[in-house]
């Protein structure tokens, strides 16, 4: 606290502003106008996303040959980790394959998308938009309910899901609502907000050790010792930054396998 | 304090909802869901599955031709092992009808040498007889001539006996000296 007033009396009339919310809202700054409606960066960079990894998976698989070329190796490597450490491990080897499309585009346009966070010129994690990851959350909602529903019909799902097994009747009066709050209305939410939030919160530190430091120089005093020790700081998180967006893609891919998983489960 | 710190006011709530965001996230990623399951996944499974089947039927031809290997291996080696077998049969074969072959040569070579040597005895046998019975009547011949001689002249004193003896050396002289004929 002493702190931030020393600075902002000697930054008076100026200040320092703070990263917040703020710097996560690009309507204000629209890139350019498409039929009427604003488009912003981080829209630009969704589709941005989703191009590169399809023109990843389609240059490599272009002359798909049983003996495979360097890139072709490279995304047999890409697309065989998603589909046989979070597909096939996961859902197991019945019914794993009509998935793997789903999670292996899910997985690297999640990976792709959270690393813009990192890639020079572009440096926003696009799913600090929170709309976008709740679109996705919403889908694997969508996707592994629809699954447990054809699958066991809709009682069936709904006893699947909220019965558990192998508990005495007399605690399903409190355990069936709970099972169903948690497994078929939190689940889209806390998938949406870990990924949104572990975005945001990582390039809101960020910022504020980068622009922190910039400040802190201009400063002067102690600030020339606390700037670039801010810096220094700034890159120790942003290799943080690249587990983290390696880290939510798998945990956001690999969740949607276990819902479906468990929504094609026998018992609960 | 916080009067001193500049804050953008009116900012969006960062967790509100924003349709056209959320259409869009939908929208891309579906496009993208539908292209990986379209064209990216089938390539990728179709490859799998061929090189799967290229590797086990390497595999299954590797097997095979591991199996003839051994098999002509073993085939050989019973051949080598015949030929072997084969020939110590025919060296013992060859070393007895050697060894046959010298004894006949030595029994041959031993009637024939038996033989030469008994012919050769006969022959000396005969030429002896023949020898003998030429020199018999030669020396009969001898022996009357001489004797006939002898008879011829007495021999009563010394003087006659030297006069015989010395006549005798004469006339062979002289027969030496005039012709070339034999003393009888």
């Amino acid at each position: 606290m002493t702190m931030k007033t020393g600075i902002t009396m000697a930054a008076e009339g100026e200040g320092y502003v703070a990263p917040g919310p703020a710097s996560f809202d690009f309507s204000e700054v629209p890139l350019f106008e498409l039929g009427g409606l604003a488009v912003t960066k981080p829209m630009v960079q969704l589709v941005l996303g989703a191009v590169i990894v399809f023109a990843f998976f389609y240059a490599a698989f272009r002359r798909a040959s049983i003996v495979p070329g360097r890139l072709q190796f490279a995304g047999e490597a890409a697309y065989g980790m998603v589909r046989n450490s979070i597909g096939r491990d996961i859902i197991g080897s019945k019914d794993f394959a009509k998935f793997v499309p789903y999670l292996v585009a899910l997985f690297f346009f999640l990976l792709i998308n959270n690393a813009f966070a990192s890639i020079p010129a572009i440096q926003f994690p696009t799913f600090s938009r929170a709309s976008m990851a709740y679109a996705l959350a919403g889908l694997s909602w969508v996707i592994y309910n629809g699954v447990g529903i054809h699958k066991h019909g809709l009682i069936g799902y709904l006893k699947l899901q909220s019965v558990p097994s192998g508990v005495s009747p007399v605690m399903y009066p409190l355990l069936v609502p709970l099972e169903f709050f948690s497994n078929i209305l939190v689940r889209p939410a806390t998938l949406a907000l870990r990924l949104f939030a572990n975005m945001f919160a990582g390039h809101l530190l960020l910022i504020l050790f980068s622009t922190g430091g910039l400040f802190l120089i201009e400063y002067g005093g102690i600030g020339y010792v606390a700037g670039p020790l801010a810096w220094v700081l700034a890159i120790a998180i942003s290799f943080l930054e690249l587990l983290v967006q390696f880290l939510q893609a798998y945990v956001f891919t690999l969740l949607n396998a276990m819902y479906i998983s468990g929504a094609l489960a026998d018992e609960h | 304090m916080t009067d001193h710190i500049v804050v953008a006011a009116a900012v969006e709530n960062p967790l509100g909802f924003v349709p056209v965001e959320f259409a869009l996230s939908l929208v891309t990623f579906g496009i993208l869901f539908f292209l990986i399951w379209k064209f990216v996944a089938p390539r990728f499974e179709q490859t799998f599955a061929e090189r799967t089947q290229a590797i086990e039927g390497g595999i299954a031809a590797a097997e095979s031709k591991q199996a003839e290997a051994d098999a002509k291996l073993a085939e050989l080696e019973k051949q080598l092992g015949d030929a072997r077998h084969e020939a110590a049969r025919i060296r013992e074969e060859a070393r007895e009808q050697g060894a046959r072959i010298v004894a006949e040569m030595r029994e041959t070579a031993q009637a024939e040498s038996s033989r030469i040597v008994e012919h050769g005895k006969a022959q000396i046998e005969a030429e002896r007889q023949q020898a003998i019975t030429s020199l018999r009547a030669e020396v009969g011949t001898l022996a009357t001539g001489l004797a006939g001689r002898i008879v011829g002249e007495s021999l009563e004193d010394e003087a006659r006996q030297s006069r015989v003896v010395e006549r005798f050396l004469t006339d062979l002289e002289a027969q030496n000296g005039t012709t070339t004929g034999s003393v009888n």
